[in-house]
């Protein structure tokens, strides 16, 4: 029974990759665009699942090492004239760096503690990468990225942002299955016990922090490839929000959820925004829904509709 | 094996703990009893570095371990349970006892191997030994109470331990899961030879199978000696079973 399920989630999954490999030569161009977009902020989504749903840390300004991710990229292209490939690595390193700095100072609080200090150093990033307009551009933000020409085009830029996307999501998978992505999940549930078991819980969530971080600037690096700009916005407090609701409107206990729920979001604010400022509005409202109505998320409920006895068929699992 | 000198903490004006002394050695079972608020659980978390006393010195097979993390304490060959259930609620039964072995093997930085293959068969026997095996596949937090605290005891066990600390381990248990709990414990002490401290409030429990009891009182050890010592202690009868015949179970 169990194989059966996991067989179809594999077909599903293999089935998904080719139509979206497929996708760009049936679609107009921003359609292309569009569904960049989703795997870039989906990829972002569930980098801070990684730290929110399995790690239970509050991590509520992410939006950071997005931002720093992407302007890492762009200004190592713009400024210092490196070559492009190096700078799609030193951005998520780079990304990956601020947050171990951020986390070793955070760490020490908990919960609702720790997210206010996050935002509160988060907010810093920010200002400087606002105001400094020699530098970073200030709020005109950077524009015009020029990349190298074989991921320059619409479809190059696509498959470019897909693949990498379909691999951190992999590398993203392998880590929550991994003993340190359990040892994560235990501290989420328990920390005391962790640390009674002989886990060393600050390092172990400072890892996951840092991994997180990484993986927020390879989106955020992404997002320079489609997009050929960086500005102020990707690193506001508000995009971080988004980031959450996004986790939890897909649902943050299952791993695709994030993507789902960044599809989801991505999607809406595309349409309703060529029909109405309050585009803000309408994503309030569906948050509120989802809470009220599916506070597993979309993808936590059709888990649950597709499997209602987990608990009874896994019994024969190992 | 272990040893506590005049160990005290106070929270705030409140000494919760003050100058208590215990001894435990190699292969015994030492229960520590004392009526509610005296200070036993605190005890048991200032042992295991779960909290940091203010004054007094553990020690564990002779090395002064007083003020270490919980963590490395328990790196030590220490495993405790918890009064309260403390199990990781969302995981299954079989990833909460892998969890904890996995921990002590130091595999808790092992990013890419998946851990469904890793030491299936050792968690598979400590399950055997307390039967839960069969529930294996479940979400830990949907068990009843009772085997939730088995599954405490599991847990513990997990970190290979030489000196296993039980804080209440059949509280809140039914009669029958009460029984079949002491015959684990007993098993845990004969078959495996783990040197076992618990504290409880059901004294029939204690009286069952402790080898030797402390007497905690208002945070002070007023005497640790064999059961029948205790028994006829004046000052024991007069602060505790005096009182209390029964306990409170």
């Amino acid at each position: 029974m169990k194989q059966e399920t996991q067989g179809k989630e594999f077909w599903f999954i293999v089935g998904l990759f080719i139509v979206l490999l497929l996708a760009p030569f049936a679609l107009k161009r921003f359609y292309i665009y569009l569904l960049g977009l989703i795997f870039v902020n989906g990829l972002f989504a569930m980098s801070l699942n990684l730290v929110l749903g399995y790690g239970g840390i509050f991590q509520f300004h992410h939006a950071v090492f997005y931002g720093v991710g992407a302007y890492g990229t762009a200004l190592m292209i713009t400024k210092l004239g490196q070559p492009a490939w190096l700078a799609f690595i030193v951005g998520p390193l780079l990304a990956a760096f601020v947050s171990l700095v951020m986390g070793v100072i955070c760490i020490r609080l908990s919960k609702l503690y720790f997210g206010m200090l996050q935002i509160s150093l988060g907010s810093l990033v920010w200002v400087v990468v606002y105001r400094w307009y020699d530098f970073t551009g200030g709020d005109n933000g950077i524009h015009g990225v020029t990349l190298p020409s074989l991921i320059a085009s619409t479809k190059g830029a696509y498959y470019f942002t897909f693949l990498v996307t379909a691999a951190s999501l992999l590398v993203m998978y392998l880590i929550v299955q991994s003993p340190f992505g359990r040892a994560l999940q235990g501290i989420r549930d328990n920390p005391v016990r962790s640390e009674a078991v002989g886990m060393h819980v600050r390092l172990q969530q400072l890892v996951a922090l840092v991994i997180a971080g990484f993986f927020a600037g390879v989106a955020g690096t992404l997002f320079v490839v489609i997009d050929n700009s960086a500005f102020p916005d990707m690193l506001f407090w508000t995009l971080s929000l988004e980031i959450v609701i996004m986790c939890l409107v897909g649902g943050w206990f299952t791993f695709f959820g994030p993507m789902l729920g960044g599809a989801i979001m991505v999607a809406l604010r595309t349409f309703a925004s060529t029909y109405t400022e309050y585009w803000t509005l309408i994503q309030g409202i569906i948050f509120m829904l989802v809470i009220i109505f599916l506070p597993e998320g979309v993808l936590g409920y059709i888990l649950r509709k597709l499997k209602p006895h987990k608990e009874v068929t896994a019994k024969g699992e190992y | 094996m272990l040893r506590v000198e005049g160990i005290t903490k106070s929270f705030g004006g409140f000494m919760a703990v003050n100058g208590a002394n215990l001894e435990v050695k190699q292969g015994e079972i030492v229960a520590v009893i004392g009526p509610n608020g005296a200070g036993k659980t605190t005890l048991f978390n200032l042992i295991t570095g779960i909290l940091r006393p203010d004054d007094g010195k553990v020690f564990f097979k002779d090395e002064k371990i007083t003020g270490l993390p919980a963590y490395r304490i328990c790196r030590k060959g220490m495993s405790r349970s918890f009064q309260v259930v403390n199990i990781f609620q969302r995981l299954t039964v079989f990833e909460n006892a892998q969890l904890s072995i996995l921990s002590r093997q130091g595999k808790t930085f092992n990013l890419f191997s998946p851990s469904k293959r890793l030491a299936v068969d050792e968690t598979l026997k400590i399950l055997e030994s307390v039967g839960l095996v069969n529930k294996r596949g479940h979400i830990s937090g949907s068990l009843s109470h009772g085997d939730q605290k088995v599954l405490e005891i599991a847990i513990a066990l997990g970190g290979s331990p030489e000196l296993l600390i039980l804080d209440e381990p059949t509280a809140g248990m039914s009669p029958e899961e009460t029984t079949r709990c002491i015959d684990l414990i007993q098993h845990l002490s004969k078959k495996l030879g783990l040197t076992i401290l618990f504290c409880e409030h059901d004294m029939e429990l204690v009286f069952a199978i402790a080898q030797r009891i402390m007497v905690m009182v208002r945070g002070q050890s007023i005497i640790q000696g064999l059961p029948q010592e205790v028994r006829s202690n004046k000052e024991v009868q007069d602060a505790y079973l005096g009182e209390n015949e029964n306990g409170t179970c």
